[in-house]
């Protein structure tokens, strides 16, 4: 109440925002444990976010996967090392591109859509009609979502992990001739836990900030229809920097814990 | 005040003394006094921007004032904590200006939802009669299956005020309930807004700038004017005021 009846400027509002998204997340980790949890409705999160994604992931983790492998290829073949492309696509699939590009498919589609519908929720008063009728829009409204969200991205990252290996496998064809078999021996003995394990564990931090990120906006939406544009445009942006920040760091607490 | 109150015979329900709120450097409510009596129904008049809604949104616990007491059912609301505010909220019905009806829900999961969410009601059967019947009092029992973006603005009022009444409140809060209808469906809201008062025995405050809204549905009508009661009393006093500015309302010479 006191950010919203005080005008505030400049780095005290930075400040402000700041705390005011710790409460929210305390609000939202509160309501997880306080029984009442939304089955039906995470389920159905579930089903909006990760199934209705899937085919975005896919596509794009098939491109992405044939593009690194025609990408790479000119550079290995210069040192007789093409027998060397499925090892390094998977490597570089399952420790950072599939993880990330994943997560900013899911950042501008989830994290935007989550906005938007929370803002004009927020805006048409069906968030303050469900407060004020002595609901819990945070337990309906936020947990489900913000669950869902960190449930299903490593989901859809593992999917487009996959996929894009097997876009890999179709770009590597395109030149050479490598049966799926071998393709599939040789990338599955180029990765090892230190290479799925971190990249799993960030994802899970990666959905959770998608889900955050969208709920947060939308459900602070300033009043009119502008704010809802603008809360869905914000969601991406912001959830993209976490995303970006997130990794930074668990590249550092990986190369801490496994290859030191 | 204008004229002598007539206050209401039953017990005090709602009681705002001296009540002050601002939004940064705009002070939107000066001084509010009022007092509701169970069974009353009161209309605030005044112009839109006044700041008539800010009180009942104070009175919900969705706006916190400044200074002043706001005593509802003798508590104190900006001193109730979350659960007691929460207890509070399942006594009072707030239907809002565009109905607020959940637009990815039907009618009927709009119904529901009260019912399974606040009163933790799980017996579906009794659900279902519940729907029914409050849906059958408003005249909506055809529209249960429908989607709001299906109902008209008059069944959207209509859907949102069954949701509302369902829990039955002992207090119903009427944000501009008739504003963006057409004058035939405003006095069937209003009507509906007496009739269901009737069956389901609430004490209401009626935010609007509709007089044919107020006319139908004031036991009292107070009248707000720069963040302040400024007159108070029935319909017909309030049409003969002194005042020249609550005349006006009435489009009534003296």
């Amino acid at each position: 109440m006191a950010t919203q009846d005080i005008e505030l400027t400049g780095w005290r509002k930075w400040f402000a925002s700041i705390g005011d998204q710790w409460l929210f997340f305390g609000r939202f980790f509160r309501n997880i444990f306080s029984g009442g949890f939304e089955w039906s409705e995470f389920v159905r999160q579930c089903y909006e976010i990760g199934y209705k994604s899937m085919m975005l992931v896919g596509i794009t983790s098939f491109i992405m996967g044939a593009v690194l492998v025609l990408q790479l290829r000119p550079s290995l073949a210069s040192f007789g090392q093409e027998g060397m492309l499925p090892k390094t696509l998977s490597v570089s699939l399952i420790r950072e591109i599939g993880p990330v590009i994943t997560a900013l498919i899911c950042a501008g589609k989830i994290s935007s859509s989550i906005g938007a519908e929370l803002g004009s929720m927020k805006v048409t008063e069906q968030i303050d009609a469900m407060e004020v009728s002595g609901a819990n829009p945070i337990q309906y409204l936020v947990v489900t979502r913000i669950l869902a969200a960190t449930l299903m991205i490593p989901l859809l990252t593992i999917i487009g992990d996959l996929i894009g290996l097997v876009g890999g496998f179709f770009a590597i064809n395109i030149n050479d001739n490598v049966s799926a078999v071998l393709y599939i021996h040789k990338c599955i003995y180029s990765i090892d836990y230190s290479d799925f394990l971190p990249a799993f564990v960030k994802t899970i931090f990666f959905g959770l900030a998608i889900g955050f990120v969208g709920c947060y906006k939308g459900y602070n939406s300033n009043r009119g229809t502008e704010s809802v544009g603008l809360s869905a445009n914000s969601a991406v942006v912001t959830a993209s920097l976490w995303i970006f920040v997130i990794d930074a760091i668990a590249v550092q607490l990986t190369s801490i814990l496994f290859y030191h | 005040m204008a004229k002598e109150i007539p206050k209401g015979k039953g017990e005090m329900i709602i009681e705002i003394k001296h009540l002050k709120k601002s939004f940064g450097q705009k002070e939107v409510l000066k001084d509010i006094n009022l007092e509701v009596h169970k069974g009353e129904n009161v209309v605030v008049l005044g112009k839109s921007g006044e700041g008539k809604s800010v009180t009942i949104q104070c009175i919900v616990g969705m706006l916190t004032p400044d200074s002043g007491t706001l005593k509802v059912f003798g508590e104190n609301v900006p001193e109730l904590n979350e659960k007691e505010l929460k207890e509070l909220r399942m006594k009072i019905g707030f239907l809002f200006q565009g109905a607020a009806l959940y637009d990815s829900m039907t009618v009927r999961e709009n119904m529901e939802f009260p019912l399974t969410r606040v009163l933790k009601m799980k017996d579906q059967h009794e659900i279902d009669e519940r729907v029914n019947e409050v849906l059958e009092s408003v005249g909506l029992a055809d529209a249960i299956d429908k989607m709001p973006s299906d109902l008209s603005g008059g069944m959207r009022k209509r859907a949102g005020l069954a949701r509302t009444l369902i829990v039955n409140p002992e207090i119903m809060l009427y944000d501009e309930p008739t504003t963006g209808l057409d004058p035939v469906t405003s006095r069937e809201i209003s009507k509906l807004i007496m009739d269901m008062q009737k069956k389901y025995k609430t004490t209401s405050i009626i935010i609007t700038h509709d007089m044919d809204c107020a006319r139908i549905t004031a036991d009292r009508v107070v009248m707000m004017k720069d963040g302040e009661y400024i007159a108070e009393g029935t319909f017909k006093d309030m049409e003969h005021s002194d005042n020249e500015f609550v005349r006006s309302y009435f489009n009534k010479e003296k």
